[in-house]
């Protein structure tokens, strides 16, 4: 279960970045998975609980984005939804579609955080 | 207090993106190819390994590092090509992270070396998120695993840039399609480079081996050559 790492590593960006805004405690944290950064989610929830503890984290709420797998269609020059993440190929004329626009995001997007006023004046 | 929005947009595994960068350059001014091979447990790597340093030794300076949770059997086997091998235990880990390679080889000195494998730990899922500084990603696949695994695990092959079908020599006694199977890879990352390859009885290994030598001659005069799957 590769989540565990993950879930320590988004832990470190948050509180990072949350301390750098001089905040107390983080309340949720949104992040963006694209299928294919090979993350379960459920996994990653669970991880996150146990992982967060002792942390400004502890508590906070995870909120997961699926980013949808997008690719380019040289036939139809247009950017198109894979329906199926195995199958590489235009959902609209069959093309192979080798070149991914989105898909494989594993970022966190934003926090909500507990700052006082003084901290960002 | 009162709670506020802080928009972050940031790698989640940022901390393991930079180390792996870091390790890129440095590899690259060494001249250094690194190869990372990924495949689901008892697919043929160490075998692999073992018969890629052999042959490629004669003509290359090259050394190993092979991650597994436990045992250093993989890296006593490796160690019979006569290539430097360092084992990663990796506990429960379930791949290898940038940091464990940067640590396993920090003691060599890596100008000695022209080619550098990374064997990953055996797991089709967990390793495809983790840059480790690779300019190569190789992942195998075994006749004796289905024709449907690159369908059912896409994730990994995304990120691959070339497929060896291994243990190629008992295709036909486990019944292997071998046009289905290539047509699945090429479903799930259309264009890659597949080769066949039976590592003991030396099939494909020569074609394996022109593969290595001219992908790293690539890189030597191209300093933006890096594995399609990172940057």
């Amino acid at each position: 279960m590769h989540e565990l790492s993950i879930a320590t590593s988004l832990i470190d960006v948050a509180c990072d970045a949350a301390g750098d805004e001089g905040a107390e405690r983080v309340l949720s944290l949104r992040v963006r998975l694209g299928p294919l950064a090979g993350v379960d989610h459920e996994a990653l929830l669970f991880a996150f609980g146990f992982a967060a503890e002792g942390t400004m984290c502890e508590g906070a709420r995870l909120l997961i984005e699926e980013v949808p797998v997008t690719v380019y269609c040289p036939d139809c020059d247009a950017v198109k939804r894979l329906p199926e993440i195995y199958q590489f190929t235009c959902p609209d004329c069959g093309t192979p579609t080798p070149e991914m626009r989105t898909g494989r995001e594993m970022e966190l997007a934003s926090l909500e955080i507990d700052s006082h006023e003084a901290a960002h004046s | 207090m009162k709670p506020r929005i802080l928009e972050v947009r940031t790698k989640i595994l940022k901390h393991n993106d930079e180390i792996a960068r870091e390790m890129r350059s440095d590899f690259a001014r060494r001249g250094l190819f690194v190869v990372n091979l990924v495949s689901s447990p008892g697919a043929g790597k160490t075998e692999l390994l073992t018969h890629t340093l052999s042959r490629l030794g004669r003509d290359y300076r090259i050394a190993a590092v092979v991650g597994d949770l436990a045992t250093e059997n993989d890296a006593r086997r490796i160690a019979t090509s006569g290539a430097p091998t360092k084992q990663i235990e990796t506990g429960n880990i379930c791949h290898l992270e940038a940091d464990m390679v940067s640590g396993a080889i920090a003691d060599w000195n890596l100008d000695e070396f022209d080619f550098l494998f990374i064997e990953n730990v055996g797991n089709l899922v967990c390793p495809t998120s983790f840059d480790l500084g690779e300019h190569l990603r190789v992942l195998l696949l075994s006749v004796t695993e289905g024709e449907d695994k690159p369908l059912k695990y896409p994730t990994l092959i995304n990120t691959a840039d070339v497929t060896l079908i291994t243990k190629i020599d008992i295709a036909e006694a486990v019944g292997f399609d071998a046009d289905q199977m290539k047509a699945n890879i090429q479903s799930a990352r259309p264009g890659i480079t597949m080769l066949d390859v039976a590592s003991k009885r030396g099939d494909g290994m020569e074609a394996w081996i022109d593969f290595l030598v001219e992908r790293r001659a690539a890189f030597l005069t191209d300093d933006n050559a890096v594995s399609s799957a990172r940057s």
